[in-house]
């Protein structure tokens, strides 16, 4: 083990732009009216919120240690867990596992282990709160159809009834999911015209003119050389990844990074190392530490090193800290991978995700990644770089040989969308979304912390981790919400840690004043009759204006 | 008694007194001891400074490809490919390069189908299947898909890649043993590394072969009863073989399934309602029930003419992977739009479906006599007569770069000459044993006698002008 000198002590002493460290609280400022205590207690610095909703780079928080839970909620976490397994126990001891394989007697059982147990005793107890089927746009309404269970779970059948419900669930931020506008007369005409699919992949005779222009106006929007898009946007990370990373190359990557990052950074086959979420200093630490030691095998300095993060977290709701991840990979000499999955069109004055939201340098990010399902109301992913970039990706992504490219339509969709959000369709329409959006966000979040709720993440991020713990209250939430005709997301163990269930809400650009008034309100009915408001921190009474 | 009455002395006495002492002693000596000089070194500041400073970190690109490369100017789709195709020539080609054999992708049903969704749910579903991206439609499609497969349960994915990518890593494990056909194409090559699983290859289409491995396995697995009860075994092949066109033996591999144990996962890219009389893919060419096989994991982007692929297969074993599919629970929904004209495409099948194979059939059987006796002998047929997709390889000896830029040569010169023609598009370095550079022709059910012969002279006239 080397040993470290003390690394605060004798680093030079730069500036840490909003380091979780300096503890600096500045009084409320006059905009919002609340919490000035609160701010203290979360050790972040105080962001000036006159002036335009997404301004100012310095002043920004981004890392700062979330509320925790009481020792005794913690417990009654366990407890039900716990209370739950031990029925599953007893109940598989006296009747065992009923669902058994037909015409395969004698052969090794396909599922061993404590994933399809967990499934059969917590899991199946309350999965109606998710795949839940919807017959209308999932836009800023939706239509859930009910189901109901015969047999405590082990089926769903429809009941035939629509539920209209404000649509808090699904990835929409700046309400392009839409079935009539621009966007959807754009996408009929490329179907008549164009047709719906390729058949081939792009190094084939998949290439359209539609993915051309759509490349060059992706380039465009970032503000970068060049761009390449792909057909899904999980399969971009896992395609690609191994065509940039191979088995001598280290990687930093944040704890909470999203499955198709782990899987892509595995097939790779370069090291990986973990740093604490969203955490500067740790992940100085570990790169320092991983850099000086070299490969752990072999002891042969690495080929080169990568950052890998993402902009907005979605099971956190938290906005990764890019000023301080640059600052850092500059010092190094090392990457920086961003993946704006949720970020891309939700954050920053132009809508150009985390990269526009500091107002950082687009060349400082060396390789932007992002999908266009949840911003754009599409489907699909892209990466953009430099030109080299690009152009090796080309040559070598699995995609770009072996997938079929992107649905004319789909493509229409993005395009269409983007120009908007650029203001190239000539109209303001784009603003006034991006705008929206950071209203409803900040309104939404100040008053639901103002309940007395714990909620992770930063205050401008537009979505909104509500902790619960319990398993049996995220079910609860779901359900009466739904009942009051709101339908959120809940999520629990194995997506989150063993005591991170939350309810977790997305806000959209559709949603007006009073669907978040509505929304609001029913949260806090079902809050109270849980009694879920766990949060310490005092709150200050002043009314919130949106 | 009289042992009782001693007690006390010796609790209090010399003996334990010493004992005591003794005790004393030890710990002393541990907090005192010097310790070990630990056998890591220790470095100081500058030291680590100048490490990190002398560090080179190769560049992101190490090696850009050059500006000519072919992939780079990948030939530009003008308008709607179908088949006939626009590629900027001035003519419109006869398309032998796409993957729509059918041409169900054009129909004006199935547009129109996907057009009236588009007016109820937008194009994008913006959400994963668990969180409201889950549509009627997606229900629709799937119990439609597992009617149709006579099973009992399908599961939908967004692209045809990630389904066999998925699925697999899904059910096999590590310290699970897969039996791969050394030539199945690339996702299922990747699916293979995810799953962390022995995988052990037999010689293309090689049922001999596989044989003698599930014999040696059984004689390893004799030795060790324990761990062979725990161990999964997986056979992992492909209706029709993308990269080689031949079909896979169904019957044979059933047989030896039934023998052995195996678990079947069959991938039918290719060869979903290219084949069997009711258009269902290889079991029915071959008539093999359903319960034959555990997992038929197929794609609508080629016969389907739609977008996405889906698994088909027994409730026990689909409904695993909607917890445990990546591919499945962390991606956004197929667009519903897509999924409509899929539904439309399957209803299609079911109605035409024997009418619109016999119709491929015969353009496949035709295609592949007309290229067997017109091609020159420096260019080999690959593939079966029925198979829709045929490979055509140089026969004399040079590298694959050589190969790879005569067959581009041939392109362009079928180009000239109305054909548009592809060169299979491969990842050399990454595949695991890349199969030889060929021209991947498609052959779709749309095409007559003439055109099919027109076409073969001219790729025939094309190969010579090239070889000479």
């Amino acid at each position: 083990m080397v040993a470290h000198t003390e690394l605060s002590a004798q680093l030079p002493h730069e500036k840490i732009v909003s380091s979780g460290k300096d503890l600096e609280c500045r009084s409320g400022d006059s905009g919002s009216g609340v919490t000035g205590r609160q701010e203290v207690q979360d050790n972040s610095v105080q962001k000036n919120l006159t002036s335009q909703p997404n301004g100012g780079s310095a002043s920004k928080k981004s890392y700062h240690k979330e509320e925790e839970c009481s020792l005794f909620v913690a417990f009654f976490t366990f407890l039900s867990y716990g209370v739950l397994l031990m029925l599953g126990y007893v109940r598989e001891f006296f009747i065992p596992v009923t669902t058994k394989e037909k015409n395969r007697e004698g052969y090794v059982p396909l599922y061993i282990g404590f994933e399809s147990f967990y499934t059969r005793n917590v899991y199946r107890r309350i999965q109606d709160c998710w795949n839940r089927p919807i017959s209308s746009v999932p836009g800023a309404e939706i239509n859930l159809l009910e189901r109901y269970t015969p047999d405590y779970g082990w089926t769903m059948k429809l009941t035939g009834k629509i539920l209209k419900c404000i649509n808090a669930g699904s990835y929409n931020y700046l309400g392009f999911a839409e079935n009539h506008g621009p966007c959807h007369d754009a996408a009929e005409v490329t179907t008549k015209e164009v047709g719906i699919t390729t058949s081939s992949p792009r190094l084939e005779l998949g290439t359209l003119e539609i993915h051309k222009k759509l490349e060059a106006l992706v380039s465009e929007f970032l503000g970068v050389e060049d761009a390449i898009t792909f057909g899904m946007g999980f399969a971009t990370n896992v395609l690609n990844l191994p065509s940039i990373l191979g088995p001598s190359c280290l990687v930093l990557s944040d704890e909470f990074n999203h499955a198709s990052l782990i899987l892509g950074l595995r097939l790779s086959g370069a090291t990986v190392k973990v740093f604490q979420h969203n955490n500067a200093a740790d992940l100085e630490k570990k790169l320092r530490e991983a850099l000086i030691h070299g490969h752990p095998r072999t002891r042969r300095p690495w080929k080169k090193a990568m950052i890998v993060v993402e902009g907005i977290y979605s099971m956190e709701g938290s906005i990764c800290d890019l000023p301080n991840f640059i600052r850092i990979k500059k010092k190094y000499k090392t990457y920086l991978y961003v993946d704006e999955a949720h970020s891309i069109g939700a954050l920053g004055p132009r809508g150009g995700g985390v990269v526009d939201y500091y107002g950082a340098d687009p060349k400082d990010v060396d390789i932007h990644m992002g999908t266009f399902t949840k911003s754009f109301g599409a489907a699909g992913g892209y990466i953009a770089g430099s030109k080299d970039l690009i152009d090796h990706l080309r040559v070598n992504s699995h995609a770009q040989s072996y997938a079929a490219s992107m649905p004319p339509p789909v493509a229409q969709q993005i395009i269409t969308s983007m120009s908007i959000i650029m203001g190239k369709d000539g109209s303001v329409e784009g603003k006034r979304r991006i705008n929206h959006l950071a209203r409803n966000t900040k309104y939404f979040r100040r008053k639901v912390k103002q309940m007395g709720y714990i909620v992770f993440g930063n205050e401008d991020s537009p979505v909104v981790p509500v902790l619960l713990f319990l398993p049996a209250t995220i079910a609860m939430f779901v359900r009466e919400l739904t009942k009051r005709g709101v339908a959120g997301v809940g999520v629990g163990f194995p997506a989150t840690k063993i005591t991170g269930g939350r309810m977790r809400f997305c806000l959209s650009a559709s949603h007006t004043k009073e669907m978040l008034d509505k929304i609001l309100k029913e949260v806090d009915v079902v809050g109270d009759m849980c009694s879920c408001k766990y949060s310490k921190i005092p709150k200050s009474c002043k009314p919130i204006e949106w | 008694m009289e042992c009782l009455r001693k007690l006390p002395s010796l609790i209090t006495g010399p003996y334990h007194l010493a004992l005591e002492g003794v005790l004393v002693l030890c710990i002393l000596w541990l907090f005192t001891a010097k310790k070990q000089p630990s056998k890591t070194i220790r470095l100081s500041l500058k030291e680590e400074e100048d490490l990190l400073r002398e560090w080179e970190p190769e560049p992101l690109v190490p090696h850009p490809p050059p500006p000519d490369h072919p992939s780079l100017h990948p030939r530009t789709v003008y308008g709607k490919p179908s088949k006939y195709i626009n590629i900027g020539t001035g003519q419109r080609l006869l398309n032998f390069a796409t993957q729509n054999y059918l041409g169900l992708g054009e129909r004006e049903e199935v547009v129109n189908e996907a057009l009236s969704c588009l007016h109820r749910y937008g194009v994008g579903s913006c959400g994963p299947r668990g969180f409201y991206g889950t549509t009627e439609v997606h229900l629709q499609l799937e119990e439609k898909l597992a009617q149709f497969f006579n099973s009992e349960a399908a599961i939908l994915y967004a692209y045809g890649f990630s389904t066999s990518a998925s699925a697999i890593p899904a059910y096999a494990k590590n310290g699970d043993i897969i039996f791969a056909d050394e030539m199945v194409n690339f996702s299922l090559q990747r699916g293979l590394q995810a799953s962390r699983s022995k995988v052990i290859y037999f010689r293309h289409n090689d049922l001999g072969h596989l044989e003698e491995l599930l014999e040696a396995q059984e004689r390893q697995d004799a030795k060790d009863p324990k761990r062979a009860n725990a161990t999964r075994k997986f056979v992992v092949v492909e209706g029709i073989y993308m990269n080689t066109g031949r079909l896979c033996d169904l019957p044979g591999l059933v047989t030896l399934r039934q023998r052995y144990r195996l678990r079947l996962f069959l991938d039918e890219a290719v060869s979903f309602a290219t084949l069997g009389s009711h258009c269902r893919g290889i079991t029915d060419h071959f008539s093999v029930p359903m319960k034959e096989v555990d997992l038929l994991m197929g794609t609508l982007e080629g016969a389907g003419g739609c977008a996405g692929g889906f698994c088909v297969g027994t409730k026990f074993v689909v409904e695993h992977q909607r917890l445990s599919g990546l591919g499945y629970c962390f991606s956004a929904s197929l667009p519903p739009m897509l999924a409509a004209a899929s539904i439309k495409a399957v209803e299609l099948l079911e109605r035409e479906g024997p009418e619109l194979v016999e119709a491929l059939q015969r353009a496949c059987t035709h295609t592949h006599t007309a290229l067997t006796a017109t091609l020159p002998d420096s260019v080999e047929v690959g593939g079966d007569e029925i198979s829709p997709i045929k490979h055509l390889r140089l026969t004399r000896p040079c590298s694959d770069d050589e190969a790879e830029v005569i067959l581009r040569q041939v392109v362009q010169q079928a180009q000239e000459e109305g054909v548009a023609l592809t060169v299979a598009a491969y990842l050399r370095a990454q595949e695991r044993e890349a199969p030889r550079p060929s021209i991947r022709v498609s052959v779709s059910a749309a095409l007559s006698q003439e055109e099919i012969e027109n076409a073969v002279g001219a790729i025939s006239r094309a190969f010579q002008k090239v070889l000479g």
